[in-house]
């Protein structure tokens, strides 16, 4: 059969079992072909009394009898097969009903909520209408920001950003499979709606000045679209330089600032032992907290000789620590005595409602990004808590929320070091104090149970390791039905979309970020028109 | 079955079918046509499902009478008395009646009146009757004295020629065939082969 163009009103079969946790199975018209559906597909069930909406997670072929196919009918013969498709053997869709409206005024006016029961049997089911996307999914307006259009149509897929910004949320997915242009597109969300500030540890420099797709065009990051509104800080400079960013702030981070917690995280990447990371603390101890670092690398062997019986620890495990530290040595962006407080840089941007992208250029390694990420939230947790006590006694006005995003999560928040970094303490905790994560990662089984069920939304590409699957989905409703559409997703611009922030979960194609089209579209003004709009604005003014 | 004729009269009479004697030896309804039959309360619809030609007489059997003849129709003339002692009969499922203006695709509640008239049904009202497949449904249980799979499909193809899209009619009722006979695929497939 030719692939058939649905209306929105096509009707596709009518409900013949199933249960709430299950998902109720579909017999599909014989009209309607099971290679015309998809699973992720989003479907409209009339029931009795309510309308019901849910989402395609299984499509499967049956036979009126089994037996029967043991001696297939004569489909050689299109009589014959058109006879026998969908009498003796028919498709049938397996459908997660998510959400229902009731049909008095009243539940129209909630809208829809939670599906708790199933539609009856033989409810008609039909492909949902663009009007019921938008009905469930809100049109864009200045809390909402289309992000996607769901599978086959063209209706906007909208996400609730002040609702977005109020919890930790995570962006799922292998590598390759649009992580970097989702994140692009939430960073632009959250900007553009001003839901939040945010501060972006942008480890591939791909989100600040320009990133490049996976075909190697350039693709404009948000210093180029919003340069007013965003502030691009680098850690290195050179590379900022060669890449013609224009940078805002170069970051310098004074060995004063390095505290034992922050080597603490580092005992994977920098090769220390568990014994030498103790000693940092006697070390902190025995120098203070904010020289211990300068001290220590600047030893000659002979201080050293006395200092080891002093804080009674064994010679291998002040050389394996001495090794350790002399590699912090490499990062030009650590230097005795920083010039300038990068903290309070930041925070002074964040506080005009600056977003803050800082650029790691060639410092992409673990050891950088873990050091430098968890040094500057941690102060910058500091103060935003302080903040929000103050603004709990009634003194200051809360502080804007902010949104801290982090590539390479499951580094930060496995399970050994979630509870020691800063960024588990705001996955669990900050949401009170207006600080949450923006987790990237592209292996979410590393990250600790406990972060991911804490994350708010979770949008989530295309994963294929079963591990991987299983640790988005905890929690979630129709877990085993989502599973089959997580897997099933397309390697581009396809994304999953559930939790708090989605009435329900949602399979869209990403939105368009790359083109001229696209810029504009998010808001972005050539620099003649930019010009244009400042003098009318200008004019207006002045204007009597 | 283009135009409504009257064929027959109704010599025999049960709740689930009629036998009726044709006015004209060897002039019956084709095998499967829809035939009716009226009284003044209602139409009865019936299914054709055996055609008999023999002598009036039941102890009286025919005999060959052409030897040395060149054609059959010399038979008959050499012999004018053929024509009244022989007669075609046929028998007629019942699948359905109508009463006023109900049309109804199971059994009326009393059988057809002895020596009621027999007519073909035009095309009209075979397209009329069969826009409903109900009646597949008595065609399908009924225990024939000859296979009844061949009446079924007999009766869909003379249905079909009243359709000007014959295909998709035929299409719609093998759809309710299969649904018939959804445990049996064996006598499925065959019907269906029937239809073409």
């Amino acid at each position: 059969m030719s692939e058939q163009n649905f209306d929105e009103q096509t009707r596709l079969g009518s409900i013949i079992s199933g249960s709430l946790t299950r998902g109720v199975e579909v017999k599909l018209d014989a009209s309607i072909s099971v290679e015309d559906m998809a699973v992720g597909r989003y479907v409209a069930i009339e029931g009795e009394r309510r309308r019901f909406f849910g989402m395609i997670t299984d499509v499967s072929l049956e036979a009126i009898d089994p037996r029967a196919m043991v001696t297939p009918p004569d489909v050689s013969d299109p009589f014959i097969a058109q006879v026998v498709s969908g009498t003796t053997i028919y498709g049938k869709l397996r459908v997660l009903p998510m959400l229902t409206i009731g049909g008095d005024a009243m539940s129209i006016l909630e809208g829809p909520q939670p599906a708790k029961t199933v539609p009856t049997h033989f409810s008609e089911v039909r492909l949902a209408s663009q009007r019921d996307v938008e009905l469930v999914f809100g049109a864009e307006d200045d809390k909402r920001f289309y992000i996607g259009t769901p599978l086959d149509m063209e209706t906007k897929v909208c996400l609730d950003i002040s609702e977005f910004v109020t919890r930790s949320n995570g962006v799922f997915g292998k590598s390759g499979t649009g992580k970097t242009f989702l994140t692009r597109l939430l960073l632009v969300g959250m900007l553009q709606k001003q839901a939040a500030v945010s501060l972006v540890f942008d480890m591939h420099s791909e989100y600040g000045w320009e990133g490049r797709s996976e075909k190697g065009y350039k693709v404009k990051g948000l210093k180029q679209l919003f340069p007013s509104k965003v502030a691009v800080f680098a850690l290195d400079e050179e590379s900022s330089r060669w890449r013609k960013v224009s940078t805002d702030f170069v970051v310098k981070i004074g060995y004063d600032e390095i505290e034992p917690e922050d080597i603490d995280l580092l005992q994977q990447t920098l090769n220390l032992t568990e014994a030498s990371t103790q000693a940092v603390y006697q070390l902190a101890r025995e120098f203070g907290d904010r020289r211990w670092l300068e001290v220590v690398l600047n030893l000659t062997e002979d201080e050293s000789k006395q200092l080891i019986p002093k804080l009674n620890i064994h010679d291998s495990t002040y050389r394996n620590l001495r090794r350790g530290l002399e590699n912090l040595r490499r990062f030009p962006f650590l230097v005795p005595h920083a010039p300038d407080n990068p903290v309070k840089r930041i925070l002074e941007y964040l506080d005009r409602g600056i977003n803050v992208i800082l650029e790691f250029g060639r410092f992409d390694d673990f050891a950088a990004y873990i050091l430098v990420a968890n040094l500057l939230s941690r102060r910058i947790y500091a103060q935003y808590r302080e903040k929000a006590e103050k603004a709990m006694g009634g003194d200051v006005a809360p502080s804007h929320p902010l949104v801290i995003s982090i590539e390479e999560a499951h580094r930060f928040l496995n399970p050994e070091l979630a509870n020691r970094t800063i960024f588990g303490r705001i996955a669990r905790e900050m949401r009170k104090y207006n600080v949450t994560l923006l987790v990237i990662d592209q292996r979410p089984s590393g990250i600790d149970d406990e972060v991911m069920s804490q994350l708010g939304t979770k949008i989530t590409c295309l994963l294929d390791d079963e591990r991987d699957i299983d640790s988005v989905l905890t929690g979630v409703a129709g877990k085993s039905e989502l599973k089959s559409v997580l897997s099933k997703l397309e390697t581009k611009q396809q994304a999953l979309i559930f939790g708090h922030s989605v009435p329900m979960p949602v399979v869209i194609k990403t939105r368009e970020y790359g083109s001229a089209e696209s810029y504009k579209e998010l808001g972005f003004l050539e620099a003649a028109e930019l010009k244009r709009k400042t003098e009318k604005e200008i004019e207006d003014l002045w204007a009597p | 079955m283009g135009t409504e004729q009257r064929v027959a009269e109704v010599i025999e009479a049960s709740s689930a079918e009629f036998v009726a004697q044709c006015y004209k030896l060897d002039q019956a309804p084709p095998l499967g046509s829809l035939v009716k039959t009226k009284d003044e309360l209602r139409k009865i619809y019936g299914v054709v499902y055996n055609v008999e030609t023999h002598s009036l007489e039941p102890g009286r059997r025919v005999v060959a009478r052409g030897e040395g003849m060149e054609t059959e129709d010399e038979i008959f003339r050499a012999n004018p008395q053929l024509a009244k002692l022989l007669c075609t009969d046929f028998q007629a499922l019942v699948v359905g009646h109508r009463q006023g203006d109900g049309l109804h695709h199971y059994l009326p509640p009393k059988p057809a009146s002895i020596h009621s008239f027999v007519y073909t049904c035009q095309l009209e009202e075979v397209k009329a009757f069969t826009q409903s497949l109900d009646f597949l449904g008595l065609l399908v249980d009924a225990r024939l004295p000859i296979p009844v799979d061949e009446v079924i499909a007999a009766c869909l193809r003379c249905a079909g020629q009243a359709y000007p899209d014959s295909e998709s009619f035929l299409i719609k009722a093998g759809k309710e065939m299969a649904r018939l006979l959804s445990s049996d695929a064996r006598r499925l497939n065959s019907v269906l082969k029937r239809l073409r």
